[in-house]
């Protein structure tokens, strides 16, 4: 048996032994959901290589990892990250900690999934899709973030804790986030997950975003999982007409990391901003596959992802862009750069189009190389080493990833992530 | 030369032309002047034959045929010409061969001989060295990469080349400096003749100095509501469109 | 002066002595029964008196295709393809040929004329019987003294294998393995014939082999196999197809082109293809299923890449160039338009193996009707590709909003001194643009044709002098009806 089908195996076997055991054991439409769950990942399992959209993603290793900690929650103190704002719901191993979590002033509904889960029938699953990632989360989620943002209602900023705790045997855990804001309303979540686990441990979280008329959404998501961690994300979000998603993916931890973010412009005047960075050091694969749905007219989108690869590392970038029919007056960009800085270092790019309507305007770019030689040289001719030029034009390159990001404490917080890693990579150089 | 006969148009359904009358006499310079949003650049969109222009009433005459009856490419070959307000760029499409492929659709429209290239180019290099223009400007790509300025005149040497019997400018100032204007008015200025007429479309005054008209008229809600000489251009700029708009 | 009457006319003074062989009919037609097995691919080999080691080639090649499996995923979509429901070998003519022009489908003989084609050549292209008989093998003889002199060889594959076995042994199936994907390993099997050029050391071939093709490309054969070699600075031009549309009695086209380029050579290879699309129901159009593939080998070598597609009702090729020699250099370009129900999964992979390789693409497809226009690409740069460098623009222009227009560019680099650069856009014909040139006095349908030639100039600028002039006039007579 392969280590896909043998981890695919794995999992489904975890879910039967578990199923009687997870929150909404006994309301049935959860059970009908979850049994649909396994049902498709049995069917598909574990995408291998000649799965168009994993050709360049092996997800062996995470298959061969074998997770099989039974569901302990662990109510000890954790190591968090600094705090970025007075609001944040913290999570631990997938699930809520309310007496680390600080929502008492919070103008609108924010807590645990697992709390709330009789009023997210018809809501729950909605919004996920029937790819592997999401039919793993299905079947074994136990908690998450549930917000409701109630219309007109300006939510400022909201943090969301992911932390992994400590554990001797590989474990997995698979939050599932729902995310509503009703219409003209307003959040920025700030999303961290990090983790420093012994053990190497598989983060599956699932987010369903959905945006009403006119809301605006600002995510910006801060991946600093440890280095023997693997993360395999979804994000889907769905934009109701002139609502506004802006989000920010910094990738900078686990060994293999796959991240995905469809978003869906549902009604016209709609606005996806979707942009991010991935910072990869040795032994590191980090895989960012989007999906953006221009199913109505007079939308926009924009897409700008920066991958800054060092050492013996490897980056992904898959990119498709659908313009139905309906949607004319489209204007659609998407910009992916990548620079290596190693020769063991290899950058996939795949940037896609398919388009129905005429009256669009859609382009896309993509650049694959080293730092700019000219740029290299004008430095130094002004004086500036070698090792510190390059240092100023490869945060020059990250910043300008960053720079697109409105909101100034997010953008803070990015800024300083991308400079720690930068300088953890000079540490190595040096 | 033109007459038109309270002409009323609409653009998606609303009504933007509400029954202009006018005539141009052949050899003659007319202004149509307005404040914004009074229809100008609707009327030469619908004298060229523009989709999406549509005539709801009134007739329109060109040379004695009925103008508005006819494809946008036959009322060229009867002699219109829209120097456009917003020349549109055409990636990829020579300058010097878009010009030419015009110049003989139209002739062979009227049963001339069409040009070679050869032919083409010496007709082209002397229009340039009157307008002053720099004769890479055919090798371009149309409007690609043209300034302002630069898409005027090339307006402007596409109308010395057609030679048209009736030319409509739309704001053709607009975005213009001086030294531009002067140009551009110098070549309109030289293609003026006893057999073809000039409709100039302009918000300011200051054109019409150097293009002197023989009638102005103003333009306001889709009617011409006072027409005179050149004076009530000038009448204007002193007193604004206020009071006139007030009257309308 | 175009290439067709230049053909007409040496067609013309070979004949002035008269000719001992009339026009053939329906007289030889030896064929296989219908049906793809081993017996048939021996009988094929027997039939062309190959040698021994040939047949083993070719049965192997057959084994191969055996165990197989159709491939399933470009984005095109048609009805499974019976291969045991046709001949391999010489079908026989169903309808005879028609006594005079006037017996044509007038729809053809417009787009004759619209694309300038002389009547003689019609003639020719509709199988009719002409004044001035010529035998090809007399044609032949003209132009091979010319090319013999030079040392170069242009001939069909089946003379090479009898004549130059060595030549054929030492490349055929060097650039395109036979097991390299479902079509190329039929076409192993079952090839019947083809062009092979050889240009010897430091020659440059004194003519585009163009004009001769024509003549010999009377009935273009299914499973054609075409191997061009470039000795050491070497230089050939090589056109293949013609603008007038090919209608052809075999639905599957699905041919192999090898090219090998060896230090300093250069192969230009160009194609003006318009097969028969289909009704405008997209029935009975040609499927091209082709793998095309140039081997950059020596160092400082050039192989270009083409093409102006604007045919059959379903294309599927990816005419690739494998740069392995030093500073060698892969180009292609490429025109594609789908109208009506026409489906096109068209592009190229440049694979970079070698240090400063360069590889350019720009590929510009045009989307009418119901026509869904697929660009799909690979670009490559190995470990080795030091300091490579690859360029490409992508762009698509839709003409109405029932048609489709998808990228799907991979682009992998493993070389960290190597830059890839990637751009795509789409467009559509705006309403200012051809306002613009109607009022200037062009017609609608001449303003199309404006638009759409400055649109592909990039691409159009590449192909030889003569056959520029008529793909222009051919992209305009394939988007006719497409606008309003």
């Amino acid at each position: 048996m392969t280590a896909l089908a043998t981890g695919t195996a794995g999992f489904l076997a975890r879910f039967e032994g578990l199923r009687d055991q997870l929150p909404g054991a006994r309301r049935p439409w959860l059970n009908a959901l979850r049994a649909d769950a396994a049902q498709a990942f049995a069917a598909a399992g574990f995408p291998s290589r000649r799965v168009e959209a994993w050709k360049y993603t092996d997800l062996a290793p995470i298959a061969q990892a074998g997770f099989a900690e039974p569901l302990t929650a662990v109510n000890g103190d954790v190591a968090l990250p600094a705090r970025i704002v007075p609001a944040r719901a913290v999570f631990v191993d997938g699930r809520f900690r309310g007496d680390l979590s600080n929502l008492k002033d919070v103008p609108f509904r924010a807590g645990s999934l697992a709390q709330h889960l009789g009023e997210t029938q018809g809501r729950l699953g909605a919004l996920a899709g029937k790819g592997a990632l999401d039919a793993l989360n299905t079947m074994l989620f136990e908690d998450g973030l549930i917000v409701d943002v109630p219309e007109g209602v300006d939510g400022g900023v909201l943090e969301l804790v992911n932390v992994a705790a400590p554990s001797e045997r590989p474990f997995a855990f698979h939050p599932r986030h729902l995310i509503r804001l009703g219409r003209n309303a307003r959040l920025t979540l700030i999303e961290t997950t990090t983790g420093e686990a012994a053990a190497p441990y598989l983060h599956n979280p699932v987010s369903e975003i959905a945006l009403a008329e006119g809301a605006t959404l600002i995510h910006g998501r801060l991946q600093q999982e440890a280095a023997s961690a693997f993360q395999l994300s979804a994000v889907h979000a769905e934009l109701a007409q002139g609502a506004t998603y802006d989000n920010f993916t910094l990738n900078a931890g686990a060994r293999l990391a796959r991240n995905e973010i469809h978003a869906a412009l549902a009604g016209p005047g709609g606005a996806c901003h979707m942009n991010g960075a991935q910072l990869l050091s040795d032994g590191q694969h980090a895989d960012t596959t989007t999906f953006l749905d221009h199913a109505a007219p007079n939308c926009a989108s924009r897409q700008t992802y920066k991958s800054v690869l060092a050492g013996r590392s490897r980056g992904v970038f898959q990119g498709k862009i659908l313009v139905r029919q309906a949607a004319q007056k489209t204007d659609g960009y998407q910009m992916n750069q990548a620079l290596l800085l190693g020769p063991e270092a290899e950058m996939d790019s795949k940037p896609q189009l398919e388009i129905y309507a005429d009256d669009v305007k859609c382009s896309h770019g993509a650049t694959v190389g080293e730092l700019d030689a000219e740029q290299l040289f004008y430095l130094r001719a002004r004086g500036i080493p070698e090792s510190k030029a390059k240092a100023m034009l490869v945060e020059a390159f990250l910043h300008e990833a960053v720079e697109t990001v409105a909101d100034a404490t997010l953008r803070d917080a990015l800024m300083g992530a991308v400079d720690a890693w930068w300088t953890q990579q000079e540490g190595l150089a040096a | 030369m033109l007459k038109i006969e309270g002409l009323t148009a609409e653009v998606e359904g609303k009504p933007i032309l509400n029954g202009v009358d006018l005539e141009v006499p052949q050899g003659e310079v007319h202004a149509i002047m307005g404040p914004n949003g009074s229809g100008k650049s609707t009327l030469s969109y619908v004298l060229a034959g523009r989709e999406g222009y549509e005539v709801t009433g009134g007739a329109v005459t060109f040379r004695g045929q009925d103008l508005l009856a006819m494809e946008p490419e036959e009322r060229a070959a009867a002699g219109v010409f829209l120097a456009f307000q917003y020349p549109v760029e055409l990636p990829g499409v020579g300058n010097a061969t878009f010009m030419r492929t015009a110049l003989n659709a139209i002739r062979k429209s009227r049963g001339e001989s069409e040009l070679d290239a050869m032919q083409f180019l010496k007709l082209a290099r002397q229009e340039l060295k009157s307008l002053s223009m720099p004769e890479d400007m055919l090798k371009r790509g149309v409007n690609v990469g043209f300034s302002g300025g630069e898409k005027k005149r090339n307006e402007i040497l596409q109308m010395a080349l057609l030679r048209p019997a009736l030319a409509i400018l739309d704001e053709t100032d607009s975005g213009l400096d001086i030294d531009a204007l002067k140009i551009v008015a110098d070549g309109v200025n030289a293609l003026r003749s006893p057999e073809s007429s000039t409709l100039v479309i302009t918000h300011y005054q200051r054109l019409l100095n150097y293009i002197v008209p023989d009638r102005v008229h103003v333009l306001v809600q889709g009617r011409i509501v006072r027409s005179g000489g050149p004076e009530l251009a000038k009448e204007l700029e002193a007193q604004g469109y206020g009071a006139i708009q007030a009257a309308a | 002066m175009p290439a067709v009457t230049e053909t007409l006319e040496t067609v013309q003074s070979v004949t002035e002595q008269g000719y001992k062989w009339g026009f053939e009919t329906d007289i030889e037609m030896e064929f296989a029964p219908k049906g793809l097995n081993e017996d048939i691919v021996r009988f094929i080999s027997a039939k062309k008196h190959e040698p021994e080691w040939l047949l083993e080639w070719r049965l192997r090649a057959f084994k191969a295709w055996q165990a197989m499996e159709e491939p399933r995923w470009a984005a095109v979509k048609y009805p499974p393809i019976d291969y045991q429901d046709a001949y391999y070998y010489a079908a026989p003519k169903r309808k005879a040929a028609p006594k005079s022009l006037s017996e044509v489908d007038p729809e053809l003989l417009r787009t004759y004329e619209k694309l300038g084609i002389p009547l003689k050549e019609q003639e020719l292209l509709q199988g009719i019987a002409v004044d001035a008989v010529f035998d090809s093998v007399s044609v032949a003889t003209t132009f091979k003294e010319r090319l013999e002199k030079e040392g170069i060889v242009f001939c069909s594959i089946s003379e090479a294998v009898q004549n130059h076995p060595e030549l054929v042994r030492r490349y055929m199936g060097s650039v395109v393995p036979q097991g390299d994907n479902y079509y190329a390993a039929l076409n192993s099997a079952v090839f019947t014939d083809g062009s092979f050029v050889f240009v010897p050391k430091g020659v440059r071939c004194p003519m585009e082999l163009s004009t001769y093709f024509r003549i010999n490309a009377k009935s273009t054969g299914q499973f054609e196999r075409t191997l061009i070699i470039a000795e050491e600075g070497a230089t050939v031009s090589y056109l293949e197809g013609c603008t007038a549309p090919m209608r052809d009695e075999n639905q599957l086209h699905a041919a192999v082109v090898e090219l090998v380029a060896l230090d300093e050579a250069s192969i230009k290879y160009s194609t003006v293809q318009n097969w028969y699309p289909g009704d405008a129901e997209g029935r009975g159009g040609i499927y091209n299923f082709v793998t095309k593939r140039g081997a950059c080998r020596g160092a400082r070598s050039k192989i270009s890449w083409t093409q102006v597609e604007t045919g059959s009702a379903i294309t599927w090729k990816y005419p690739s160039c494998i740069l392995q020699g030093a500073d060698s250099v892969g180009e292609f370009y490429s025109v594609a338009i789908t109208n009506n129900h026409q489906q096109a999964d068209t592009g190229t992979k440049m694979i970079h193996l070698g240090p400063r390789t360069k590889s350019t693409i720009v590929s510009k497809g045009i989307s009418a009707g119901q026509g869904q226009n697929t660009y799909r690409g690979l670009v490559r740069i190995g470990p080795k590709a030091t300091h490579a460098r690859n360029f490409t623009q992508c762009d698509s222009l839709l003409i109405g909003d029932r048609c489709g227009a998808h990228t799907v560019p991979y682009i992998e680099n493993r070389c960290m001194t190597a830059k890839v650069e990637h751009e795509a856009t789409t467009s559509r014909i705006a309403e200012d643009q051809l306002f613009y040139c109607r009022q200037r006095g062009l017609s609608e349908e001449d303003s199309v044709g404006l638009i759409v030639n400055g649109f592909c100039r990039e691409v159009l600028k590449e192909l030889p002098m003569e056959f520029a002039v008529e793909a222009q006039k051919l992209l305009q007579i394939s988007l006719e009806g497409s606008v309003g």
